[in-house]
């Protein structure tokens, strides 16, 4: 896992230094964000907020795990990386992680815009919404990294990507906004159990078969 | 670092290339058929030919980053494409591998790393010095030009001391200089018992370092022969027969 860290902090001195994949995030969030705010009702803008927040974050959150591949094929860095005598898993291990760190400072970015735009109201006891949000962002880090890791040597892939992996989210979308909900409105994290134990699951199969998988998916 | 009397021992066993009937094929397109091939340890094989003959496919088998569709490919014995057997491949594309926003030196300790590498800051400090790129080892690989840039891929693909060198195009971007630099660096890997192919259009130079020489044409290795001091005219006649151009 050595080689995992490495590509992890390779991801993220250029992710740093250019700051290309955090900025067009959040620019992203912000303008899906201010599109809601105007087309819903003031009174219910609140009570959609755990749609918005996810349904946002999915989209903006595409771009970016695309990028994360981009940067790969840039001067065929990418096959640089598939010469390397490393167990190819880790890469994408890596690749996942640095899109975890990524758009975990997106998504903290979007809970402070719905608090802004929404009127959402902080939670009494945030530690069971921000676990919901680690494992939404878990599953979706997953799934999509396994799928941009297919696209990026597609020639559309920037339509390819979402028809992959939009209809496979559905399940995670769903148990997500559900949980959300429950934990905004003061619920705990073991209320909104059923939500909460799927996302688990589908956080280990996706995190799990794509590291297992990522060897064959990757050889041309 | 590997003695060199280890490296030849070791490969003497067998060849180190080996493909028998290799093809690939991409749709409809065959790009390379019935490839037969054996590379021994310390040979360096030019591979020549038109745009489109099969010679950067035929790199890209061999260097393992694609699938051959038919036909046996046998690198260092094994069949498989395993770490061992990436280890010990060094190649140079037309792409350089390099991360533009990551300075000379951090591209190179990174690949360091990925080889796992000891001694790697040193290591990578003595080829910069070699590539004549120490001074701007710092400076970002988006700023360097195409020759500059070639030197950093070739530190790059040499720096774990590969059996097996794979080498596409690697004078082009050169200056004269850097060019005649690279032509005794091959010299010095044959003498060191490395096996290297090289595919280019430059006919002088890489009969000047080769062992060997083959014409890759529509592709299929289409002639071959050993390079001696005066194959020149020879290669000259096979080129023009079977390419129906003038070798330059």
């Amino acid at each position: 896992m050595i080689a995992a860290w490495r590509i992890l902090h390779k991801d993220l001195v250029l992710e740093l230094r250019t700051r290309e994949a955090l900025s067009g995030l959040i620019v992203l969030v912000l303008l899906i964000l201010l599109t809601f705010t105007f087309a819903l009702n003031p009174e219910g803008a609140s009570a959609a907020a755990p749609a918005v927040q996810w349904v946002t974050f999915i989209f903006a959150g595409l771009m970016a795990i695309q990028r994360s591949f981009l940067i790969e094929r840039e001067n065929g860095a990418w096959y640089g990386l598939l010469l390397c005598p490393i167990d190819r898993g880790a890469i994408f291990v890596a690749k996942m992680a640095s899109n975890v760190i990524v758009l975990g400072g997106a998504q903290v970015v979007l809970l402070a815009l719905l608090v802004l735009f929404l009127g959402v109201s902080v939670p009494v006891a945030p530690f069971g919404l921000l676990f919901v949000n680690v494992l939404g962002l878990i599953g979706f880090a997953a799934l999509a990294t396994l799928f941009a890791a297919i696209s990026v040597r597609l020639r559309a892939r920037e339509m390819m990507l979402p028809l992959l992996v939009l209809p496979l989210l559905v399940p995670l979308v769903i148990c997500a906004v559900e949980a959300s909900r429950i934990v905004m409105a003061g619920g705990t994290i073991a209320s909104a159990g059923p939500w909460v134990r799927v996302l688990v699951t589908f956080d280990v199969i996706f995190s799990v078969a794509g590291w297992m998988v990522f060897e064959q998916l990757v050889h041309e | 670092m590997m003695p060199s009397a280890e490296r030849v021992s070791r490969d003497a066993s067998g060849p180190v290339v080996r493909a028998e009937n290799l093809g690939k094929t991409f749709g409809r397109a065959v790009v390379l058929r019935d490839v037969a091939l054996q590379v021994a340890a310390g040979e360096v094989l030019a591979l020549f030919g038109p745009n489109g003959a099969g010679k950067s496919t035929l790199l890209r088998l061999l260097a393992r980053l694609m699938t051959p569709t038919s036909g046996t490919l046998m690198l260092f014995g094994e069949t498989g494409q395993t770490s061992a057997v990436r280890r010990r491949i060094g190649l140079v594309a037309h792409q350089s591998f390099l991360y533009p926003d990551l300075n000379a030196r951090e591209n190179l300790l990174f690949y360091a790393g990925m080889y796992d590498l000891v001694d790697a800051p040193a290591r990578v400090d003595a080829w910069l010095e070699r590539v004549a790129l120490a001074d701007v080892g710092t400076r970002p690989v988006r700023l360097f030009s195409r020759g500059m840039e070639q030197r950093l891929a070739l530190a790059r693909a040499l720096l774990h001391e590969p059996d097996l060198v794979l080498l596409d195009e690697p004078w082009s971007g050169l200056d004269a200089a850097a060019a005649d630099w690279l032509g005794a660096l091959l010299v010095e890997q044959r003498q060191q018992g490395r096996t290297v192919i090289v595919a280019t259009h430059d006919f002088e130079r890489g009969l000047a370092v080769a062992t060997r020489a083959l014409i890759v044409h529509r592709g299929r290795l289409a002639w071959e022969a050993p390079v001696a001091a005066d194959s020149s005219a020879a290669f000259d006649a096979a080129y023009r027969q079977i390419t129906g151009a003038v070798a330059a």
